[in-house]
């Protein structure tokens, strides 16, 4: 075998093991489905109404603001799986398996890619099931297949930016409890963005942030591709802004993982 | 047979590491020959979990040559690693798998195929004692059982050198006489074992050469017995029937043989070698006492340690 080989059979080993761990402690999975789902059920059926009135869409009401939320709801559901990284990568660090990793002639990255990969379909379990709830409840996206294509394509680039980060924010915590308190301030993207209510309701400080932080092209380019509104130059920036993040949380979760063998 | 066994597999020269102004080894020298079980005995804090995670490439030193199984260790850690195995002082098991899972881990990892790994797992789970845990969660086994999972992880690979960090601390009195028992077998089919203990009768007990190590320096080595001999201390102890041969004994030792009259013993002091257990005979034949029971009492190791550092033995643990 190649050394490439045995770089994918190790990733593979690794992916294995996280799979086995979600199978066997399903809790932390369940939460992180049932999270986001209750947030779409909260704010259309709660906030839905007044909201959809403010719009100022021609349809208003509930279900205009149900095509509105979705790509915030999807947004958050990978906040949330990011939270879900890092404290599975936080608690694993802990154990002493990781140390026996380490002294064994095996590819040195496939514990982060196992966690990566792992995390990656666990977060992609929440979306189908969220996507699931939208559709049941009304959600009619205008979308053919090309644009489900492209949705899905950016909603798995995102969650693999988010998951990188979410890595070396497992690695850099001391803790578990830190590791699930670093990615909240993710959860706050969506609303501080076009996720909930679009920016130009915002007063003018939040409004500037809103329209520049990554997550709002995202959004943006979400609804234009899944409901046909205008996308502009949102596409690009989400694309380059899931680059930027997947690289800097790359980089810097390998660093921490070569860095600091001993906590 | 004898050359290839006396070949170093590990060795360091200069073994340096400090944490900031803590030095944590101050230079340390290592030879240990194929198929041998070194020991590196000294108190929480001397630095033996330091070296082996230098051994074992899981931290660098901060100077010092080092050889492990003909390999140079901060060039090629991946050759060193592909020779080693490690057991920790704290469980290196995947708690959340099973013991049979956690094995067909390791096979994985060490590329053995499926099938193979299937039954190299089966066999180790046997010859360690954990068939019957085999479908249980780590989690819950007791500390002897995971100490055994722990090893039979390493084991997976069939690694011709194998660390164990203090394998038996924290283990009740039978699980350390079963993990000795694995060592030894281990030791019988020619695997070279680098064992850190704080347990003096550990040491005795397994290996071939002590090295003693006290804040980051070895003090001492040498086998167990040349380490004994490095201290005074030992002596003959003579039993009698009545207090008469006690008194004559008495007479003919002198003042710095200490007599206990109720047990009706003399300590005569001694090296314990040969020649002056013949000078003692040949006295008491001369001498014409009637000895009923004679017995030779040479150093142990805590009194090795006592004599090396001047130091009781405040942080050793000493497990009877």
């Amino acid at each position: 075998m190649s050394a490439l080989t045995y770089t994918l059979t190790d990733w593979s080993t690794m992916l294995r093991r996280q799979m086995r761990h979600m199978i066997r402690y399903p809790s932390l999975t369940v939460m992180l489905v049932g999270m986001p789902v209750v947030f779409l059920l909260l704010f259309v059926y709660v906030f839905g109404g007044t909201l959809g009135a403010g719009l100022g869409g021609v349809a208003g009401g509930r279900s205009a603001y149900l095509e509105y939320v979705v790509p915030g709801i999807l947004l958050m559901t990978i906040a949330g799986g990011a939270q879900g990284t890092a404290i599975s990568v936080a608690m694993d660090m802990t154990e002493g398996i990781i140390a026996r990793f380490r002294t064994m002639a095996i590819s040195r990255a496939s514990v982060l890619v196992g966690h990566v990969v792992g995390s990656l379909i666990q977060t992609m379990i929440s979306m189908v099931v969220v996507l699931g709830v939208a559709l049941l409840i009304g959600f009619r996206p205008s979308a053919g297949p090309p644009g489900w294509i492209a949705a899905i394509g950016l909603l798995v680039l995102t969650t693999f930016a988010v998951t990188w980060l979410s890595v070396a924010f497992g690695m850099v915590s001391k803790s578990v409890e830190t590791a699930s308190n670093i990615p909240m301030f993710l959860m706050l993207l969506p609303f501080l963005g076009s996720g909930f209510v679009p920016t130009d309701s915002m007063p003018a400080g939040i409004r500037w942030f809103a329209e520049y932080q990554p997550f709002t092209p995202i959004m943006e380019t979400l609804r234009g591709l899944l409901m046909g509104t205008p996308i502009g130059n949102s596409g690009i920036l989400a694309v380059a802004w899931c680059m930027a993040i997947t690289l800097f949380g790359f980089v810097w979760s390998v660093r921490l993982y070569g860095r600091n063998p001993l906590r | 047979m004898t050359a290839t066994r006396l070949q170093p597999v590990i060795s360091a020269t200069g073994l340096r590491k400090s944490y900031g102004d803590h030095v944590v080894l101050d230079g340390i020298d290592l030879n240990v020959p194929s198929g041998t079980v070194f020991s590196m005995l000294g108190p929480n804090g001397a630095g033996k979990t330091t070296t082996v995670q230098i051994l074992s490439t899981l931290i660098r030193s901060d100077g010092g040559e080092v050889r492990v199984a003909g390999h140079d260790l901060a060039r090629e850690p991946e050759a060193v690693r592909a020779a080693i195995g490690v057991t920790g002082q704290f469980s290196a098991v995947d708690n959340k798998l099973t013991g049979e899972e956690n094995l067909i881990l390791m096979a994985d990892l060490r590329r053995l195929g499926k099938r193979e790994g299937r039954r190299r797992a089966a066999q180790l789970l046997e010859r360690l004692d954990l068939v019957d845990a085999a479908r249980k969660i780590a989690f819950t086994y007791s500390g002897g059982m995971r100490r055994r999972l722990d090893l039979a992880m390493t084991l997976v690979g069939d690694p011709r050198i194998i660390f164990l960090d203090e394998p038996t601390t924290g283990l009740d009195p039978r699980s350390r006489r079963t993990m000795w028992q694995i060592v030894r077998n281990l030791v019988a089919g020619g695997v070279t074992i680098f064992l850190t203990t704080q347990q003096l009768e550990e040491a005795d007990q397994l290996a071939d050469r002590i090295a003693v190590l006290d804040h980051g320096k070895i003090v001492a080595e040498g086998t167990p017995t040349e380490l004994k001999r490095l201290v005074p201390g030992g002596h003959i102890r003579l039993e009698f029937a009545e207090t008469t041969a006690l008194e004559k004994a008495a007479r003919a030792f002198g003042d710095a043989a200490p007599l206990d009259a109720e047990a009706l013993t003399l300590q005569v002091p001694s090296d314990g070698g040969v020649a002056s257990l013949r000078a003692l005979l040949d006295r008491l034949d001369r001498e014409s006492i009637d000895v009923a029971e004679l017995s030779v009492h040479t150093p142990d190791l805590d009194d090795v340690f006592l004599a090396l550092t001047g130091r009781q033995d405040g942080e050793m643990e000493v497990v009877a």
